[in-house]
């Protein structure tokens, strides 16, 4: 099989890939600045143990899990209250236990669910407090 | 050859014998298990709501307020896409087989209020297919998961007592003051009354029921023989919304 002007083709073809794949070069070896959370809420300054529902890690990476379970426990099982690992009793409310301390609402959930392309569609509904910052 | 394809045809049988048969036990179970439940069981609670027609004023829609204000329940202005939580219709709407030419005019007139009737046997969880409003067991609330309601509105059709209203647009811009402790609904999603299941929970009686200054909503638990509700159904004649169609709905009037 004989390939015709298979020098400009093939040349043609590496300078398309190229430019097709700008987006990895241009980051390569570099990793994007995840964006700073704030914790800086006029509630949470006022608590005396700055302590999340449960250890901040485990918030960190799975805060959904947890508030998938609260939803389910809530609205079909009917009950309301967690009972954290370290023994608080929490009343499972997004608008009200999250944001109540978090109520900085686009500092900390927007900030980093922008950044990583989620999009919860909790907000649809379930209506964010007045900000205090 | 024909040894191993034999085997295949085997292998295939069998494992379309066993992914048919999951399904058909499941479905035994849960016919069997939802029947040997009725009647056996008892609630410990049964919520239930008994409206005195003899004491609501007409033009009052003091029920209807609280309730719209505190559920986020959102005001298109025009009755096509209305959302209905509690609302007054005519007499001869809400007991049609009762309505006859000579029958007092003040009956006649008089708009009755009607909500969701919270029934033992509701036709609209029968007909969800995502279970997004299923019974409360425990104290007999039929209500809605909006999380996982898709808007197909079989429970529209299936509800006899037009309780239940879609979204058919974005419901936040009509909503005239959102309370933030209440969720708002959604386009495409289903609402309707929730006996203000989140108040139970704290402990109060319903915004309706509480708004009304005639005391003409009485609410209680059917369970409880000394409750106001039981002893005021043992005392006076009460009727229910088209009780011929066995959904056993629990809201009762007084007449």
């Amino acid at each position: 099989m004989k390939l015709y002007d298979g020098g400009k083709i093939l040349a043609g073809l590496l300078i398309f890939l190229g430019l097709l794949s700008i987006p990895l070069w241009y980051q390569f070896g570099k990793s994007p600045a995840a964006p700073p959370l704030s914790l800086d809420t006029p509630q949470i300054r006022s608590l005396a143990q700055k302590e999340c529902i449960e250890p901040a890690d485990y918030m960190r990476a799975h805060h959904m899990d947890l508030i998938d379970l609260w939803r389910k426990t809530v609205v079909r099982e009917g009950f309301r209250v967690y009972l954290s690992s370290s023994g608080r009793e929490i009343s499972m409310s997004l608008s009200q236990t999250c944001l109540g301390c978090h109520s900085n609402k686009e500092k900390f959930c927007d900030a980093c669910h922008n950044f990583s392309g989620v999009k919860p569609n909790c907000w649809n509904c379930h209506v964010v407090p007045k900000e205090t910052i | 050859m024909e040894e191993s394809r034999r085997r295949f045809f085997r292998i295939a049988a069998a494992s379309l014998l066993a992914l048919g048969a999951k399904p058909l036990k499941t479905l035994g179970g849960y016919g069997g298990g939802s029947f040997s439940r009725l009647g056996t069981e008892a609630p410990r609670r049964r919520w239930a709501m008994a409206v005195d027609l003899t004491k609501c004023r007409e033009g009052c829609r003091d029920c209807i307020e609280a309730c719209h204000q505190v559920h986020n329940v959102p005001d298109f202005g025009n009755p096509k896409d209305e959302i209905k939580w509690i609302w007054q219709e005519p007499f001869r709407n809400v007991f049609p087989a009762h309505e006859h030419p000579w029958m007092a005019r003040e009956y006649r007139r008089l708009p009755v209020v009607v909500l969701c009737n919270h029934c033992d046997q509701p036709p609209c969880v029968r007909v969800c297919p995502t279970q997004a409003t299923f019974r409360r067991e425990e104290d007999g609330i039929v209500m809605m998961d909006y999380h996982r309601c898709i808007g197909c509105r079989f429970c529209v059709a299936g509800c006899p007592y037009g309780a239940r209203s879609m979204n058919f647009r974005d419901p936040r811009p009509f909503i005239r003051q959102i309370d933030p402790r209440f969720p708002t609904r959604t386009k495409g999603v289903v609402e309707k009354c929730n006996f203000c299941e989140e108040r139970l929970a704290q402990g109060r009686l319903p915004a309706c029921v509480e708004a009304c200054k005639e005391r003409a909503l009485i609410f209680g638990n059917l369970e409880d023989p000394a409750s106001e509700i039981r002893q005021v159904l043992q005392n006076r004649f009460s009727l229910r919304r088209k009780p011929e169609l066995g959904t056993q709905p629990q809201i009762y009037y007084l007449v």
